[in-house]
């Protein structure tokens, strides 16, 4: 179901640096009306579902109603995403309540070192080695053909 | 019409597109470009945080060697393909892959363990993750190697450009913002495309509001091929489609049901299609060798619901989810503990929707459905391209020095692995072709391969390219041209008074241009009926594909009349001449391998058999010449590395 944007909810990121649901979406499809600082799904049939401007929205103003063409009304899925893990709630159509935790990373956001942990190995520009090898492998070599 | 300002931006390597591969092209280049005093810049489409295939999310890294060997991948991967792929590019990720995988670890994404600490496999290949924030975390380690002062996010490359001196080699690219009237021309000695591969060229199932929920993810335009194929590199493989079967309408994930659960399926009488058709005298053994072995090649297992559905009119497709779950919980020793497993399972099953298609889980809730209770539909989706998966078409690429025979390394191998046949251009993830059954963690790997060897492309070749500026002009102008178009004729008709809460697009009816979305249609539309997609029961012929052929000419001819209202629909536009020219490429290849290699993805009604003597020890390649807008088709001999023994299975 595509995204929309509860009116009363959204502020338009007003007191951020940058609308966060025009920020994040991967199709460009979150527009900012700036007479009503509110935002809005402009294309909603090139929505893709992602969720990325549900969980990014700093008022809970996006939520998602399922495509028209297929899926009946009435349901909800909604994301609380933390910083460690994410909170889903699913709510049925006759009713039925299911909430899930999950977690979604275990660094601090910010801190991924592009080795990954596994420093600086002995390849050269001339070889097949990748930088972090053959730590990051956990093996010895690399492979190759004949091994 | 707003004026365009022009941002010129010079580096020595380019990455088009940081998806996963392009973030692993972010992670390893900036390594060796800092080594090697070469510059480094990104460009992205969006946000680099979730942009591409991944950024909603994924339960599993699909490729994980573990303590298997990259024959053995090998033996699966060449198994699903029904014999077509590189040898050399698939056992050079799989060497490296688990590497890629243990770094994913480190930058924090959580990977499924076992009690004793050893990682979780959904199927032999499979690990299970918790991949609600897979791409923002990866995309995190590439910004954090590359700098986000070189990273240019919002920014659609439409074409790339020739050396002024040298018509077989990269010296640029050019495109505009999406947000800004902003055009940009970069210029640079190499670049790596990694622009995702190609949704929406045939018709969706779901054409109303459900028309962006595809499979694999709307903004996938085609790009990596027609960066690739209009700067003349020689493309492979392009009639390889992929068409996942999935949960009907929402296309979640069924690979833990069938692989972590031990899910059946069956057609709606209850009839185990794929059991039977392994089983002696079964549909299978008339597609041998590949049908006769395990695992049974995706292509197949399509092929075998089809017939179901299509043949024997006995749809739909069930999958046995409550039969699955009452199985697992069933072990369990008394009451207490069953509920346990089952509350454990439910989440399992629950996570694999909500870490990858969401869709799917609103859709499970809005029609009340409790897998624990009963089956669920699953049904073939409509074709996509896309080679990271069980699809082939890219770029034709140079594979690595050190995995060739003395008769591969004439073929194969062409000085830097992962470039192109256009000197200074490199492919990585879905823009390379027939090194298939990469996915995430394969995509991030070549991407790191690629950037590696184009740095050292860039140290070896330390002479900038010369861009014709004349030629940039020229573009620049085509660039804007649906832009003029709109405003040029958009007061020729009417379009309704009622006042309008926004400025929400209505389509308008103008007999001076195309909208980007009647244009889509328009494809879809050709695509599907005459190209082998869902509305022909995946059926084509050489008729058809000719009748195609001669439409596509006539859209190609009307594109230059797409028209575009703002900065968004103008990417639109140039999505659709994108698309546009994989599904002529497309039509083409299926025209020339005249065969059915691949049934349940498509089928040749003319040739309804695989033919292993003509076509299987043979990869179509084409070349595309931009000028005469000619295709030239031939032929890449397959040459296998090493003997494949006996195939190892998912």
């Amino acid at each position: 179901m595509p995204s929309f944007v509860i009116d009363e909810k959204c502020d338009g990121c007003k007191g951020g640096d940058k609308t966060a649901c025009m920020y994040i979406c991967p199709n460009d499809l979150m527009v900012l009306d700036v007479d009503r600082m509110k935002a809005y799904n402009a294309e909603p049939d090139m929505c893709w579902e992602c969720y990325n401007c549900v969980k990014i929205c700093p008022t809970q103003a996006v939520e998602v109603r399922g495509y028209a063409d297929f899926t009946p009304l009435g349901a909800s899925v909604v994301p609380m995403r933390g910083s460690e893990d994410i909170m889903w709630t699913v709510k049925f159509r006759g009713g039925t309540i299911k909430r899930f935790k999950f977690p979604i990373r275990t660094t601090p956001e910010g801190e991924a070192k592009p080795d990954g942990g596994f420093g600086v190995g002995s390849g050269t520009l001339d070889d097949q080695l990748l930088f972090t090898e053959p730590a990051s492998l956990k093996a010895d070599k690399l492979w190759t053909l004949g091994d | 019409m707003q004026e365009f300002k022009t941002i010129e931006v010079t580096t020595d390597l380019l990455i088009i597109g940081p998806g996963m591969a392009g973030s692993g092209a972010c992670v390893e280049g900036a390594y060796w470009a800092d080594k090697n005093d070469v510059k480094m810049a990104v460009v992205d489409k969006a946000a680099m945080e979730r942009s591409g295939a991944v950024g909603m999310g994924l339960s599993a890294i699909n490729q994980y060697q573990g303590e298997n060997t990259p024959v053995d991948y090998l033996s699966y991967v060449r198994q699903d393909l029904m014999g077509l792929c590189r040898d050399d590019l698939v056992m050079d990720i799989s060497r490296h892959v688990n590497g890629s995988v243990h770094m994913f670890e480190g930058y924090g994404l959580p990977i499924w363990k076992d009690p004793e600490g050893n990682y979780v496999h959904e199927g032999r290949w499979q690990l299970m993750i918790n991949g609600e924030s897979y791409k923002a975390i990866v995309a995190e380690a590439g910004k954090n190697a590359v700098g986000m002062d070189n990273i240019f996010e919002r920014v659609f490359i439409t074409q790339l450009l020739l050396d002024k001196n040298d018509k077989n080699r990269v010296a640029g690219a050019i495109g505009f913002s999406v947000r800004d009237p902003e055009i940009y021309v970069f210029r640079f000695k190499a670049c790596i495309v990694s622009a995702g591969g190609a949704v929406h060229v045939f018709k969706p199932r779901s054409t109303g509001e459900g028309l962006g929920r595809a499979w694999y993810p709307p903004w996938n335009a085609g790009s990596s091929s027609y960066l690739c194929t209009t700067a003349g590199a020689e493309m492979t493989s392009q009639e390889v489609v992929f068409i996942p079967g999935r949960f009907k309408d929402g296309y979640g994930p069924v690979g833990a049901w069938f692989l972590l659960f031990k899910a059946a399926a069956t057609s709606a009488t209850g009839f185990n299609y794929m059991a039977e058709g392994l089983a002696e005298g079964g549909e299978l053994h008339n597609w041998p060798p590949y049908g006769e072995v395990k695992p049974i090649p995706t292509c197949l297992r399509n092929h075998l619901m089809m017939i179901e559905m299509y043949e024997k009119g006995d749809g739909p497709i069930f999958i046995h989810t409550d039969k699955a779950i009452a199985k697992l919980a069933e072990t369990a020793p008394d009451e207490k503990a069953y509920k346990k497993e089952l509350k454990k399972l439910e989440a399992e099953a629950w996570e694999d929707f909500l870490d990858m298609t969401i869709s799917q889980a609103v859709l499970w809730a809005a029609k009340d459905v409790f897998p624990e209770e009963g089956p669920s539909e699953i049904m073939p989706s409509e074709p996509y391209f896309i080679g990271s998966h069980s699809g082939a078409s890219g770029a034709w690429c140079s594979g690595p020095e050190d995995i060739q025979t003395e008769d591969s390394k004439n073929e194969y191998f062409w000085g830097y692995n992962r470039m192109t046949t256009v000197k200074g251009l490199f492919a990585a993830g879905d823009g390379v072709g027939i090194s298939s059954h990469k996915f995430s963690s394969g995509s991030f790997t070549e991407g790191r391969i690629a950037a590696k060897a184009a740095v050292k492309y860039c140290v070896e070749n330390p002479d900038m390219p010369e861009i014709d500026n004349a030629e940039v002009e020229k573009l620049k102008e085509q660039l804007l041209l649906p832009l003029k178009h709109y405003e040029a004729h958009k007061d020729y008709t009417t379009l309704g008074t009622a006042t309008k809460k926004y400025d929400l697009p209505v389509e308008e009816v103008n007999p001076n241009y195309i909208t980007p979305k009647m244009a889509i249609f328009r494809l879809n539309k050709i695509m599907d009926e005459y190209v082998a997609g869902w509305g022909t029961n995946y059926t084509c012929s050489a008729t058809t594909l000719n009748i195609a052929l001669d439409l596509i000419k006539l859209l190609k001819e009307d594109l230059p009349k797409l028209a575009a209202r703002n900065l968004h629909e103008l990417m639109r536009c140039w999505e659709n001449v994108h698309r546009v020219q994989i599904a002529e490429a497309h039509a083409r290849h299926k025209l020339y391998r005249e065969e059915t290699r691949w049934p349940g993805y498509y089928y040749r009604s003319d040739f309804r058999k695989m033919n292993e003597d003509q076509w299987g020890k043979v990869f179509v390649n084409s070349v595309y010449d931009a000028e005469n807008d000619e295709f030239r088709m031939l032929k890449r001999p397959i040459i296998h590395l090493v003997d494949i023994k006996q195939v190892v299975g998912m």
